[in-house]
């Protein structure tokens, strides 16, 4: 599958945002680059259609997702189990050796509230990877980690993102050299 | 006021706090005690649930329709300001003596639950509410993992208060309207006969009665609050 999108403006307030947009996301990696404040996340939220275009098309995000957001996102004062079964139902099979590869442990029962910044992180990473999606948009997922967390949250997601389109906004394409970028910012 | 209790004779104007607590010793054994303590408890506390669950119900359907909001908005500003007397007098021309207490009780406590909720579901975290619409995840455990953890606390702090205003207004329906067999029944017939130690034997039970409902009832929404969104 792939996702299109065609002529994509959005503008908040007057100010222009995305103008003009026009890109073809398909299975595996893309990246999203631009510097700070430029669009990365209002493309993300409209193709994961929690924004409406002002002009444009999106064709082919109408699909399953599961997201990073700019914020983790967590239920505070629920575990790491009790964060996956309230977004995923239940705590898939997967979940305890996948967190292991992140550093983290499935059974810690303290809430995610007294986690650091980048454990948090890795959590909410862990969540989308484990969702069962079509496609995958992660705003700045690396955000908090150092760079043994970045490299291993990179090669899971290297690993989840065969056969599906994953939309990876960021500013630091380290690691994504092979990786095929959508430059925005300044229209 | 313990002056006058001790003055000689001043019992029959103001009971002392041993004379109401021996008037309430004499009283717990007889079945017409308990069944005056159930009537208006069953009353009182059936008209606070009944309530609390319409507040919770329209604040639900509030929270994002305006146009409900305000049109809830004058009738719950009136029960708020308009003394309760005057509901009860009212009342009285439509309801049974026997229902007024669970009226009056259920109005006095919609309007501190209804806006108590409203304003909890107000500040619900959209950006959960996001994360729960990419992720499809389903109503129930929408409520019970966002919504429910969001609104408890509010609720809480408005039922506390609801309790105490529930058996303060029922207790004072039931005197206006005495229905036979209740806490109010029993006040009405201690003011008439003079029989202060009565009065204050009951009015002490009332004070019990808001007080342990109040911890059981709060002791439950504590349990809910513990138990919410795992």
């Amino acid at each position: 599958m792939e996702i299109r999108v065609e002529g994509l403006c959005k503008s908040y307030g007057g100010k222009a945002v995305l103008t003009n947009l026009t890109a073809v996301f398909r299975p595996g990696i893309t990246c999203v680059a631009a510097p700070s404040g430029t669009g990365k996340t209002t493309l993300l939220r409209l193709l994961l259609g929690l924004e409406r275009p002002d002009r444009g098309s999106i064709r082919g995000a109408d699909c399953r997702w599961a997201a990073v957001f700019q914020e983790d996102r967590l239920l505070e004062d629920l575990p790491a189990a009790g964060n996956l079964r309230f977004a995923l139902g239940e705590v898939p099979g997967e979940a305890e050796a996948l967190l292991a590869r992140l550093g983290l442990d499935l059974s810690d029962p303290k809430p995610v509230r007294v986690w650091s910044g980048g454990m948090k992180r890795r959590l909410a990473l862990a969540r989308a990877l484990l969702a069962p999606s079509e496609a995958l948009a992660l705003d700045e997922p690396f955000t908090g980690l150092d760079g043994e967390n970045r490299a291993r949250c990179l090669e899971l997601i290297r690993e989840s993102g065969k056969g599906k389109p994953v939309l990876l906004a960021t500013h630091d394409l380290t690691g994504l050299e092979d990786a095929p970028v959508v430059h925005l910012g300044g229209g | 006021m313990a002056l006058a209790a001790a003055h000689p004779g001043g019992g029959l104007l103001l009971a002392s706090p041993v004379q109401a607590a021996l008037r309430l010793l004499e009283l717990l054994p007889s079945a017409a005690f308990w069944r005056a303590v159930g009537n208006s408890s069953l009353r009182i506390f059936g008209g606070f649930l009944l309530s609390c669950a319409l507040a919770a119900l329209l604040a639900a359907l509030a929270a994002g329709r305006p146009w409900f909001r305000d049109l809830l908005a004058p009738p719950v500003a009136v029960v708020k300001a308009v003394p309760v007397a005057s509901f009860i007098i009212l009342a009285l021309v439509w309801l049974d003596s026997r229902s007024l207490s669970l009226f009056i009780s259920g109005l006095m406590v919609f309007p501190p639950v209804y806006l108590n909720v409203l304003e909890g579901l107000r500040r619900t975290d959209g950006k959960l509410l996001e994360l729960a619409r990419v992720y499809r995840i389903p109503l129930g455990r929408r409520i019970w993992g966002i919504y429910v953890p969001q609104v408890l606390p509010y609720f809480r702090s408005a039922a506390s208060l609801a309790l105490g205003l529930c058996w303060k207004a029922g207790a004072a329906a039931e005197v206006i309207g005495l229905p036979a067999g209740t806490i109010g029944e029993r006040l009405y017939t201690a003011k008439v006969y003079l029989q202060t130690p009565d009065l204050f034997a009951w009015t002490a039970v009332i004070l019990m009665l808001s007080a342990g409902f109040e911890r059981l009832f709060l002791g439950v929404v504590d349990l809910l609050a513990g138990k919410a969104g795992r």
